[in-house]
């Protein structure tokens, strides 16, 4: 309730103040013509406004009692009446005020994408940590066998459980190279094929269709993967004569793949569309073919923004959760059989926090640690692909 | 008068001279055609006869690099058409699984001192009256939906005089009606269901509780209800904080920092946001919202401010791809009228920029209400029965619900899964395509 007051006082306090502005504008007409304001009557009024909202915000945000904090804002509200002479000061600069009160605003709000960072880093780095005083990093790093036991006391069952997690990096890797295998070509080709082939209209009805693609939900393409394509697959190697498993890696994969397309493709699209048009008449003069000119010219000179999109692309595969956890396994196996299932970083993650779980037990600790190996591999891969592409832009921009 | 005169005549003359000289040079244009074909003609001939000298060097080689060519076109061809095709597929199956009616029963119910679940077991057994061991009798009310009693009350409330009334049927029963699936029912069962289809005592309606009610173990009365509530919540919460923050950041990082090492590391901490896996969002949600800071399990709010974390970086470089497509010509002539920093950018660049903020949002929306996986992680996996009611209620989201449908072994759920994606993807179209509407209409090329 008092909450509610609070508030409510503040509004009041701040549009009094802002209402006050029309004072100066009489204040005006009536002085004198030679002497004038150092800045526009809206720059007093909002000095005011923002004087006004400080003070309010430190009253209530003070550690006095309810009873004082009500006072003391009805006390400043009439105070406002008496405050504006200090505010109608001709020589009081108003606008430079406001100017560097905005300034420090925005600076503040551009902090917020390092203090993102910086606290996703301290939170599981710091979680990650506390795995590590339970278990060995080495191995973590170097074993090879991957079953995390709910624990029942900590102790009890560290040495029952064991947390080597090469067989689940190995499975990302699987899936990802899966993935990459699909989305790869198919995006490169397509992303030439609308770039430079296409007709403006076909490519004006091609684009939206593609974004489409690319608006679809992780979970819809999950849900994809159980009901049409690992059946699908299943069938088909059966017809062959070869056992799958119905979590194959080959059939997250394979969505994960076209989950990645669009994403592909549209990165691609840009880094041929910035290779200067005088290179490829060039070679078109030289007397080559379209063909000739693209992966002769057009291909080699975009090639590193090219490989900038793959590395971004396998940052997001390792990363993709939502088919993983629905299409993939979950055991983890020493094993690169792309038809057997092999379980992933985040879908580990996924079965090891999600439901009720005690923080202090190495099973919950060891998402975190699972996490911490993603984020340094993502980041790494963004950092790389993110300079390869600016360089690149910078070349031909 | 004489110079107007004379004007005139040189204009004549100038025209007829233009229109002998276009005569002219359309005949020697024809001329020069003729002998260009032969010409050609000619040289291809001496082609050949060069082909047949130095060997198949360059009519072979050329119809091979116009087979390569068309081959490399091909597959282009190819893989626009396989994304395009795994879209098709994708929308067939979902809408071939997609089922938004639910089967009712018609039976003569007579309501005694309000208890309508003794009420709808009499008329059950009045029906059939077959059933007479315990065991008929029980899978016999299994038939029923457990929240018919519900729906009599509505129907009671309306009417009072109603003797028949259309109940909802039980989910197995309802799968037994649509697709003849008779895997979890027994004998008795599928000769009653049977019997009420053939004397016509069952019909088909839209089921409009699909989009009011929560999520229920039920799969006849199970809505979405709670998800497009809670997605809701959620989107005002992460828009709330995203939105503003997101423009700030932008206009402060292309109009107002220095160039300097910091300016640098909050680009690159920015840019790297935007492509981090977002379950590591997820995860810090849980430690630090959930864990250090003790904000509500699974509520709407602690949901908005993990994803506004993802939302951020997204508006951000959208909005900064706006502005510095706004030329400098602009901010200039604002400039040399005596507007100081903070007026360029409020008064001219800002409103420019408009168009481009809305469509970047649209779409940093339209990711995010898809977004499943750090959702999970801050615990939204939990059954929600209720329909959430402010900000700090637990909440379920849309894709978190399909999530959890598509994890259940029954087979009422499937449907329902699929109903729900094809709620999802509705909005998630909408969006899109306002997005690329505002894209078309408002945005300026300078």
């Amino acid at each position: 309730m008092n909450f509610l007051f609070w508030y409510i006082a503040l509004a009041l306090i701040v549009i009094l103040a802002f209402a006050l502005n029309h004072n100066i504008k009489n204040l005006r007409q009536k002085s004198d013509k030679k002497s004038r304001f150092n800045s526009l009557p809206i720059h007093y009024a909002y000095c005011f406004v923002l004087w006004s909202l400080i003070f309010t915000i430190a009253i209530i945000f003070t550690s006095f009692s309810d009873f004082t904090k009500n006072i003391l804002l009805v006390v400043f509200a009439i105070g406002n009446f008496f405050l504006i002479k200090f505010f109608h000061d001709r020589n009081f600069n108003s606008k430079k005020h406001i100017e560097n009160a905005g300034t420090i605003v925005l600076s503040i709000t551009a902090g917020i994408g390092i203090l993102i960072t910086i606290i996703i880093t301290i939170s599981i780095l710091f979680e990650a940590l506390r795995f590590f005083e339970k278990v060995n990093p080495l191995e973590f790093l170097f074993g090879t066998s991957w079953n995390p036991q709910m624990a029942i006391t900590s102790e009890q069952e560290v040495g029952k459980s064991s947390f080597g997690s090469v067989p689940v990096f190995l499975g990302t890797l699987l899936i990802t190279l899966i993935a990459m295998l699909v989305a790869v070509p198919v995006g490169i080709m397509g992303a030439i094929y609308l770039c430079l082939y296409a007709k403006a209209k076909t490519r004006d009805y091609l684009k939206p269709a593609l974004e489409i693609l690319a608006g679809v939900p992780t979970v819809v393409y999950g849900y994809f993967a159980v009901i049409t394509i690992a059946p699908f697959f299943k069938n088909i190697f059966a017809v062959i004569g070869i056992g799958i498993a119905s979590e194959s890696a080959l059939a997250a994969g394979f969505v994960m793949g076209v989950m990645i397309i669009p994403f592909m493709l549209s990165l691609t699209d840009d880094a041929l569309n910035a290779v200067p048009q005088a290179l490829k008449d060039g070679a078109l003069a030289m007397g080559s073919t379209k063909s000739e000119m693209i992966k002769k010219v057009v291909l080699p000179s975009a090639m590193p923004s090219i490989v900038g999109a793959v590395i971004l692309a396998v940052s997001r595969a390792i990363g993709e959760t939502m088919i993983v956890v629905m299409a993939a396994g979950l055991v983890a196996k020493m094993t690169f059989n792309p038809l057997d299932s092999v379980t992933t970083a985040t879908a580990q993650i996924v079965t090891l926090l999600v439901g009720d779980q005690e923080f202090n037990s190495p099973k919950t600790l060891a998402a975190f640690a699972l996490a911490l190996t993603l984020f340094i591999f993502t980041f790494i891969f963004n950092i790389i692909a993110l300079m390869v592409i600016k360089n690149y832009k910078k070349k031909y921009g | 008068m004489a110079r107007a005169c004379l004007q005139i005549h040189l204009s004549l003359i100038f025209c007829k001279f233009l229109a002998t000289f276009l005569k002219n040079f359309a005949a020697v244009l024809d001329i020069l055609q003729k002998i260009l074909q032969k010409n050609e003609q000619k040289f291809t001939k001496n082609q050949r006869q060069m082909n047949l000298k130095i060997g198949s060097r360059t009519i072979g080689n050329l119809k091979k690099r116009h087979a390569a060519e068309s081959r490399f076109m091909l597959f282009g061809m190819i893989s626009v058409g396989f994304a395009l095709a795994f879209l098709l597929i994708l929308f067939a199956m979902i809408f071939a699984k997609s089922n938004f009616y639910r089967s009712e029963i018609a039976l003569e119910i007579s309501v005694k001192e309000d208890d309508y679940r003794q009420a709808i077991k009499d008329a059950m057994r009045q029906r059939f009256p077959e059933a007479t061991k315990l065991a008929e009798i029980n899978s016999l009310y299994q038939l029923v939906s457990k929240a018919a009693n519900l729906e009599i009350k509505e129907q009671i409330k309306k009417n009072p005089d109603l003797k028949i009334f259309w109940i909802s049927a039980a989910s197995k029963a309802d799968m037994f009606f649509k697709h003849q699936n008779i895997s979890s029912l027994n004998d008795n069962q599928i000769r009653w269901l049977s019997d009420l289809k053939t004397k016509n005592q069952v019909r088909k309606v839209f089921n409009w509780k699909f989009f009011t009610f929560a999520d229920s173990r039920e799969p006849e009365i199970a809505g979405i209800g709670a998800g497009l509530i809670g997605s809701f919540l959620v989107m005002v919460i992460f828009l709330i904080f995203a939105f503003p923050i997101g423009i700030m950041c932008a206009f402060y990082l292309e109009e107002f920092a220095p160039k300097n090492r910091f300016t640098d590391i909050i680009e690159i901490s920015i840019n790297n946001l935007a492509a981090i896996p977002s379950i590591i969002y997820g995860l810090l949600g849980l430690t630090v919202y959930l864990q250090f800071m003790n904000l509500p399990r699974s509520s709407s709010l602690v949901g908005g401010m993990t994803l506004f974390m993802l939302v951020l970086p997204v508006i951000i470089i959208a909005t900064r791809n706006t502005i510095r497509s706004i030329p400098n010509s602009i901010r200039d002539g604002a400039a040399a009228l005596g507007a100081s920093k903070m007026q360029i950018t409020l008064h001219h660049l800002l409103p420019l920029a408009v168009p481009g903020i809305m469509t970047g949002t649209i779409l940093a929306i339209s990711r995010a209400l898809g977004e499943t996986a750090p959702l999970l992680m801050i615990g939204m996996v939990a059954f929600i029965a209720d329909i959430p009611q402010n900000f700090t209620d637990p909440t379920s989201v849309l894709p978190v619900q399909i999530y959890l449908w598509s994890d259940s072994p029954e087979s009422g759920f499937a449907e329902k899964t699929a109903a729900a994606i094809l709620v999802l993807l509705g909005f998630l179209i909408i969006l899109n395509s306002a997005a690329i509407f505002l894209r078309k209409k408002f945005e300026i090329r300078w």
